[in-house]
């Protein structure tokens, strides 16, 4: 019942801005090919997923996002634990990462696409270094702020250099972590469209791109909110594994999620 | 307690002699020619103002740092980094907030998945001694700061440590729960008979807890009193109200004030 009623006003939100779009491109108001009507967008939507003209390129852009993301992440995540932990390492690459990390990484895309080829490959890779640098950074902040109170107390207790980054190094860092991922997750989805508007032959990036050559701007709009679902589904899933992993952030102390001992 | 320890009074079971401390050569040091004998299962207090090296020479004694010059044994052996027989609490709780009470009282030893019975059976002893039975399975977050003290207590002491340091481990609580939790510690101390060496810059405390009291101030910190603190034990509440313990607080008093001033003129 709560939860309905928490639903409540961004429903409201959402019809009224239905209802004044529905009059601004009603009798008299802006021509259909600049701003098809809300009901047009939702029948071009429909009808997209129900012949499965859509599907392929959904498909398309949803592989590539995810297994850039992995992959993107996973190395973002080993290499700040190296620059966080080796000084050494750190002074090989840091100015480096900096540097890369000040770029804006879409302009690397048609570089990409002539390395890596039209297809998927290319797209993983845009995906990959686009949620790198976020999360890169995000883990090597985590692990240094970790508090030294906290580490200087397990030295007292004469606990390893290994059980002190695992125990508390790491868990300092997971809330910082994730921040990284969620922001990686919505990155990962620019990287792939951007990847699909400069070349490909698939997905949502480009179907928006083929609609456009054909000013059919209703399927324009039906590509936006398949990609504005996948955004908010992806991070409000990072949201959701948040909470159950750090859950000592907040104020859910007292109730320790189910399966921890 | 189950395991019963040999005590031969008067033998010194810790000496420090001519310890000299300095962050990374800043002068003047912190410590210098600090030279202390303490006997196996004494209470001492160390009293100081703050920036008297109190809490440096803890941290000397933990192994978290090494002297710049001087020797420290402990029971015959130097102590040349952390060592399992010396138990710390610290001033702030410094529990890690993802691990369960139970957890952080096993911290010394391994975690409940892989402790043996033994471990485990010792942490749920001292998790009901420090009186928190109730909490075991709770996280640090849902504890109050009186309670998570207690627990930094019952960590200390889970391997049997022979030298308690305790780094003014109540200063940040209310003074009731401050209260409470030192007539606690003199009665774990009691069950324990470890050596114990607790910094603190509270005269009442101090003579509450201890059997001698080393005052330490000045830049470079040295030893300005030592004094022995004949009250008899168990002491209670009632005790502050002693005669003899309000003629040592006032001379501890008039000494924490000259050591004061002595510090200002050094500065």
């Amino acid at each position: 019942m709560r939860r309905l009623l928490d639903l409540l006003p961004p429903a409201a939100t959402f019809l009224a801005i239905w209802a004044a779009w529905s009059y601004a491109t009603g009798p008299g108001g802006l021509p259909s090919y600049l701003l098809p009507p809300p009901g047009a967008v939702a029948r071009s939507l429909w009808d997209g997923l129900a012949s499965g003209e859509f599907w392929p390129h959904i498909e398309f852009t949803l592989t590539a996002t995810l297994s850039g993301y992995l992959l993107g992440s996973l190395a973002a995540v080993i290499t700040g634990i190296l620059v966080a932990e080796s000084r050494l390492f750190e002074r090989f690459v840091f100015p480096y990462i900096v540097a890369v990390q000040a770029m804006p990484k879409v302009a690397l895309a048609p570089l990409i696409l002539v390395w890596f080829g039209f297809g998927l490959a290319s797209k993983v890779v845009l995906v990959g270094l686009i949620c790198f640098f976020p999360l890169l950074v995000n883990t090597i902040g985590g692990i240094r702020r970790a508090d030294p109170d906290l580490i200087a107390m397990a030295r007292a207790f004469s606990r390893p250099g290994w059980w002190i980054f695992l125990h508390i190094k790491l868990p300092a860092a997971a809330s910082a972590i994730f921040a990284g991922l969620e922001i990686g997750i919505v990155l990962a989805l620019i990287g792939a469209v951007v990847g699909e508007f400069v070349a490909s032959e698939r997905g949502v990036g480009y179907l928006i791109g083929s609609a456009t050559v054909n000013m059919n701007v209703a399927v324009m709009f039906a590509g936006v909110v398949i990609l504005a679902a996948f955004g908010v589904l992806g991070s409000s899933l990072m949201r959701a594994l948040q909470r159950r992993v750090v859950f000592w952030e907040g104020d859910r102390n007292d109730l320790p999620p189910a399966g921890r001992t | 307690m189950s395991v019963a320890r040999a005590i031969v009074p008067e033998q010194p079971v810790l000496c420090l002699s001519e310890l000299r401390f300095a962050y990374r050569g800043a002068e003047p040091p912190i410590l210098d020619a600090l030279s202390l004998d303490v006997a196996a299962g004494a209470f001492v207090a160390i009293l100081g103002p703050s920036g008297g090296g109190k809490s440096t020479l803890l941290k000397l004694l933990a192994g978290l740092e090494r002297p710049q010059s001087g020797t420290m044994t402990l029971a015959g052996t130097p102590i040349r980094g952390p060592r399992r027989e010396i138990g710390m609490v610290f001033q702030k709780p410094t529990l890690l907030p993802w691990r369960t009470v139970r957890d952080n009282v096993l911290l010394p030893a391994a975690f409940a998945s892989r402790a043996s019975e033994a471990e485990r059976a010792r942490a749920d002893h001292l998790i009901e001694t420090v009186g928190l039975s109730h909490a075991a399975a709770l996280y640090p977050g849902a504890l109050s700061g009186g309670m998570a003290q207690r627990v930094g207590l019952a960590r200390m002491l889970m391997h049997r440590p022979q030298l308690l340091l305790l780094d003014e481990p109540f200063s940040a609580l209310d003074a009731m729960t401050r209260e409470r939790l030192s007539l606690e510690l003199q009665r774990i101390w009691m069950e324990e008979r470890s050596t114990a060496l607790f910094v603190t810059h509270s005269i009442p405390e101090a003579l509450f807890l201890a059997d001698r009291i080393v005052v330490l101030a000045g830049r470079p910190g040295r030893i300005l009193a030592d004094m022995d603190v004949p009250l008899p034990r168990p002491r209670t509440l009632d005790s502050l109200g002693a005669p003899e313990f309000a003629r040592l607080a006032s001379e501890l008093r008039r000494l924490f004030d000259s050591s004061v001033a002595a510090g200002d003129a050094v500065r």
